[in-house]
Parts: structure tokens; C-alpha cells; sequence
């Protein structure tokens, strides 16, 4: 378990952390959210013991990072920002030094490479020095490092940037695989991956905790989280749309001409409206139910907290 | 102890990975051949010793050690790689000892393989070998003190230029420290404890004596004491820099 408590850290006058608190427990999936420059990487630096914090501590499992982070660490896999890795190695040297100073003997050291070259989907590198890489392998070479040693806590700086949508996916299938039992947390800011990947998100921005919750609970807060949208084949009278229980506002799109229902919150609108578009035989080419919009919601917490 | 071990075998492979170590190597067996037959004139002396060759280590050393250390924490802060070591569950002082013991071996290994040089006297003539042995042990002791400076200075800054020029100019003081250049500065206001302490620190007064084949346990603990203190500072500047 990792519990994080007042947390900040200060470069000079400038604040990249702000009290931040949080816990994450084991079988936790967290997506790290934020705008750029929020204090996402700084954060994470300090959770794997690379950077010390100006205040506050970071515990995992009960003991301080700062006194015990050679411990603490062997329990970690972590894949920094930019996934550095030494340039003039071969993919296959550079896993087998990580084997090594990772305490894994030759039996376990044998079975992990084969293991994780498989799941990462690097045989075909093994031999190459890294800096001849492209920019997804070298993703991937980083994610092998990190995973090398089946750690507990999983801590992966923008895993699926550089990749692309075949690697992205595989990546994804690849942390939701790891065992239940583990803490993964992963910094992103593409916000389809929170919904694909994690059970959790934490939105942070100016260094602040804007939000703690599920990928739904993130949905929820969306205004178009289970609103109707209607495609109408002519323009017809829809007035009576704005009279259904439940529904609390309505828009028209004046030139695709489609019609947008917002529910009141909490209200599930689809079926009244649907038996009033029977009653009144309303012209219905296409009709949509949506899940709520991330980017709104991301854009709407966010900018809340920069006006502090 | 076997994370050291691990480190300075990687470090060790990575000179050769590059052409860094081979470099080295050559430049510096090229330089010390050329010291010694022109400058030191070791066939016109006249004398069955190896006198002029390790005469002119101290000023060889001076700009090839900070060259090879140069890279050691810089290019690591550069690229990111620190990262990635720092949160290996190693210690900072494994690391700094690993990073010290592989460049010690390279130049180990070019003064192992300036043996023509001894191999050449031997056919002249009959050097005392005792003696050769303590040089060649009290020039890679130096070596080691340069680097320990070099690999300091490389801890202070991600550009290896500037970690270079740096540890010249430390180096520089330590090996000229018993000159005038240094002491004249002080000889005027400081009592005589004082200049004699700082012309005490001098690579260059401790390496002659060496050179000469007397192997005194002072001038070891000296160099022992400050490869020692470099890379304990060497170990809080990568602790500090981590804070910050």
C-alpha cells in the first residue's frame, strides 16, 4: 500500500507539488491525470524515492520512502519519463543488468527475460544497442525494465506515448493483465487509456488533487453523461421534447440538425423519450445515448483549479 | 558488495562499448612513448631506469583522466539514465564506487599496456624491477586521485564540457600545489604551517618520490585519503542534487 500524506515539493519560489494526500491500495489500476507542467512526473519521481520531497512523506507498506528507499525500492518497477536507458547497450544486455542489480537469480533471471521479451514483443531488437531504437521499442525496453522483476507496485510515467494504436492497445492489455493483488499507476494524458485501463483516477493540476475517483464517477460529472441525441430526417416539431420528465435541457445543433436531450442528474431520459417519439411519430434517423465527455470534464476540472 | 561489482562491469563494458576506452588508450600510450624517447630522452641518459617515462605522468594524467571521467555522472543526469539508476535498489554510494572502480581499470589497463616501454629498458640494460613495480603502483594511485576529482566534478553539472574544464583546474591545483605558482600567493600573509601544509597536498612533490620507486606509507594513505574524500563529496552532490 501506498499512502501519501501533505505532500510538496518546491524547486526555488516554484511549487510543482501542492499538499497532495492520497492512498492507493493494492488491486488499484490509477490513472494520473493532468495538464501538462501539473506536477504529474514530480510527483511520481518522489513516490519511487528519486527525488525527496520539500514536506510531507511518502509511505509504502507503513515505512518512509526517505529513510528506506533501497528497500523499498526492490518492490518497485518504475518506468521513468522519456524511458531513459543506457544508449550504447543492446536491448538484451541492458534487461540482463537490470536482472542482475534487481537480485534475481539465474534460474528466475532466465524464466523473466523470456517472459517479458515475450509480452513486450522484443525479440526482434534484442541484439540492437538502444540508441538505434525507435522511439516505440524504446517505450517498450523501458516497459521490460520495469516489469522484469514482477514487482509489486508498478509506476509507469506515460507508458504509451510514442506508441502507436496496435502498441497503445497491446500495452494496455499487457498492465490490465498484471495480477490483480498490484498497485499500477500510471501518469497519461490521453483520457480514452483512464477508461480502458484504470479503476481509479486522480486529476491533478497546479500540483493540487482536483479529483479522486472512478472512471465513472469522472463520467458523471460530464453535462452530456447519459444525454440523448437525436438525428431528426426533417425539421419537425420537437417542443414537446423539453416537456419529458426528466429531461432538463435541450439543444439544437442548428446545421447538422441534430438534437441534444440533458437529463436531469441522476435521470436515465432514454425510454420516456423514446415512447414520446413514438406517441408522436417524430422523423428519427439515428438516436444515442452518451457515456459522458472526458475532455469536458477534464478541461471544466482543471481550469477550475488554475483560477485558485 | 555484488551491486558494486554489477555497476563497475557495466561501466567497464560501456567504455568499451564506445570508442571512448580505445581512444584513451591509444592517446595515452602514444603521448607517454612520446614523453619519454623525446622529451624525458630515456636512451640518452644513459640509464637503465624508467625515470623520464613516469616523470611526466602527473601532467599526461592531468588532461586524459578528466577526459574519460568527464562522462561518468553528466552523461547520466543528461540523458535521464540517473533516474532510472537512482530508483535501482542500489545505494549512491554503490553507484559512486562502481562508476569510480570501472574508469580505475581502464587506466589500469593502459598503464599495463605501456610494458614495451618496460620490456625495452630490461633489454638494455638491468633496471631494478622492484622499483618499476612501486611506480607503476604509485602512478595508478595517482590516477586514481585525479579521478576521484574528475568524476566529482562530472557529479556537479550535465554538461561534460564544463565537468571537464572543472577538473583541469582542480586537478591542476593539486598537481602544482607545491610550486611557487600556488605558494607565493600564500608565502606573504599565511604562517608557515600553512604553506607547508598546502605544498603537503602536491601530486607532483608525493609523485616523485614515487617515481623513484620509494613507496611511503604517507604518500599511500595521501592518495588513499583523497581518493576517499573526492568521492564522499562526490556521493553528497548526487545526494543533494537528488533534493533539489
Amino acid at each position: 500500500m501506498i499512502s501519501v500524506k501533505n505532500l510538496c515539493k518546491s524547486f526555488g519560489d516554484f511549487t510543482a507539488v501542492d499538499d497532495l494526500s492520497f492512498e492507493v491500495k493494492p488491486g488499484d489500476i490509477v490513472g494520473f491525470l493532468g495538464p501538462n507542467g501539473a506536477g504529474k512526473s514530480t510527483t511520481m519521481k518522489m513516490l519511487t524515492g528519486f527525488l525527496t520531497p520539500t514536506s510531507g512523506h511518502v509511505r509504502v507498506n507503513g515505512r518512509r520512502m526517505s529513510k528506506n528507499a533501497t528497500v523499498l525500492q526492490r518492490d518497485i518497477g518504475y518506468l521513468p519519463e522519456g524511458a531513459p536507458a543506457y544508449a550504447e547497450m543492446t536491448t538484451f544486455q541492458f534487461l540482463n543488468f537490470i536482472a542482475d542489480i534487481r537480485g534475481l537469480n539465474k534460474r528466475e533471471k532466465r524464466e523473466r527475460l523470456k517472459e517479458v521479451i515475450e509480452q513486450v514483443e522484443l525479440y526482434d531488437v534484442l541484439d540492437k544497442t538502444i540508441d538505434t531504437l525507435s522511439k516505440g521499442f524504446r517505450r517498450r525496453v523501458g516497459l521490460a525494465q520495469a516489469i522484469i522483476h514482477n514487482p509489486q507496485i508498478l509506476i509507469l510515467d506515460e507508458p504509451t506515448d510514442g506508441l502507436d494504436p496496435n502498441q497503445k492497445q497491446h500495452v494496455r492489455k499487457l498492465i490490465k493483465n498484471l495480477s490483480k493483488d498490484k498497485i499500477v499507476i500510471i501518469s497519461t494524458h490521453i483520457l480514452e487509456e483512464v477508461s480502458a485501463v484504470c479503476n481509479r483516477v486522480i486529476i491533478i493540476a497546479d500540483g493540487a488533487m482536483q479529483f479522486d475517483g472512478t472512471p465513472l464517477q469522472l463520467q458523471q460529472q460530464s453535462r452530456y453523461y447519459q444525454a440523448v441525441t437525436l438525428k431528426l430526417s426533417y425539421a419537425a416539431d420537437i417542443t414537446g421534447l423539453l416537456e419529458i420528465p426528466g429531461v432538463k435541457d435541450m439543444q439544437v445543433d442548428k446545421e447538422t440538425g441534430e438534437v441534444t436531450l440533458f437529463p436531469e442528474q441522476g435521470k436515465y431520459i432514454l425510454g420516456p423519450i423514446t415512447e414520446h417519439v413514438h406517441h408522436y411519430r417524430l422523423p428519427i434517423d439515428r438516436l444515442h445515448v452518451d457515456e459522458g465527455r472526458l475532455d469536458d470534464v477534464f478541461v471544466h476540472i482543471t481550469s477550475h483549479g488554475s483560477h485558485k | 558488495m555484488n551491486a558494486v561489482f554489477l555497476i563497475t562491469r557495466r561501466e567497464f563494458a560501456a567504455f568499451f562499448a564506445t570508442p571512448i576506452a580505445y581512444v584513451f588508450i591509444a592517446i595515452f600510450l602514444m603521448l607517454s612513448g612520446i614523453f619519454t624517447f623525446f622529451m624525458g630522452e630515456l636512451y640518452e641518459r644513459g640509464q637503465a631506469d624508467l625515470q623520464p617515462f613516469f616523470n611526466f605522468h602527473p601532467w599526461l594524467y592531468l588532461f586524459l583522466v578528466p577526459a574519460i571521467a568527464m562522462r561518468g555522472w553528466a552523461e547520466e543526469r543528461r540523458s535521464g539514465t540517473i533516474e532510472l539508476l537512482m530508483t535501482l535498489p542500489v545505494t549512491v554510494t554503490q553507484t559512486v564506487l562502481g562508476k569510480f572502480f570501472a574508469a580505475w581499470l581502464v587506466l589500469l589497463l593502459a598503464l599495463a599496456l605501456t610494458f614495451p616501454i618496460w620490456l625495452t629498458v630490461n633489454y638494455l640494460g638491468h633496471p631494478d624491477n622492484g622499483i618499476v613495480l612501486a611506480a607503476y603502483i604509485g602512478s595508478w594511485l595517482m590516477a586514481g586521485a585525479f579521478l576521484a576529482i574528475s568524476l566529482c566534478m562530472s557529479a556537479l553539472t550535465k554538461n561534460q564540457v564544463i565537468a571537464f574544464v572543472l577538473a583541469i583546474v582542480v586537478c591542476f591545483l593539486f598537481v602544482v600545489s607545491g610550486s611557487d605558482i600556488v605558494l607565493d600567493a600564500f608565502t606573504q600573509w599565511a604562517g608557515n604551517a600553512t604553506v607547508d601544509t598546502i605544498a603537503s597536498f602536491s601530486f607532483l612533490e608525493r609523485f616523485s618520490a614515487m617515481a623513484k620507486g620509494v613507496l611511503a606509507l604517507n604518500d599511500f594513505i595521501y592518495f588513499m585519503l583523497v581518493i576517499g574524500l573526492w568521492l564522499y563529496a562526490c556521493q553528497i552532490i548526487v545526494e543533494q542534487k537528488k533534493a533539489a
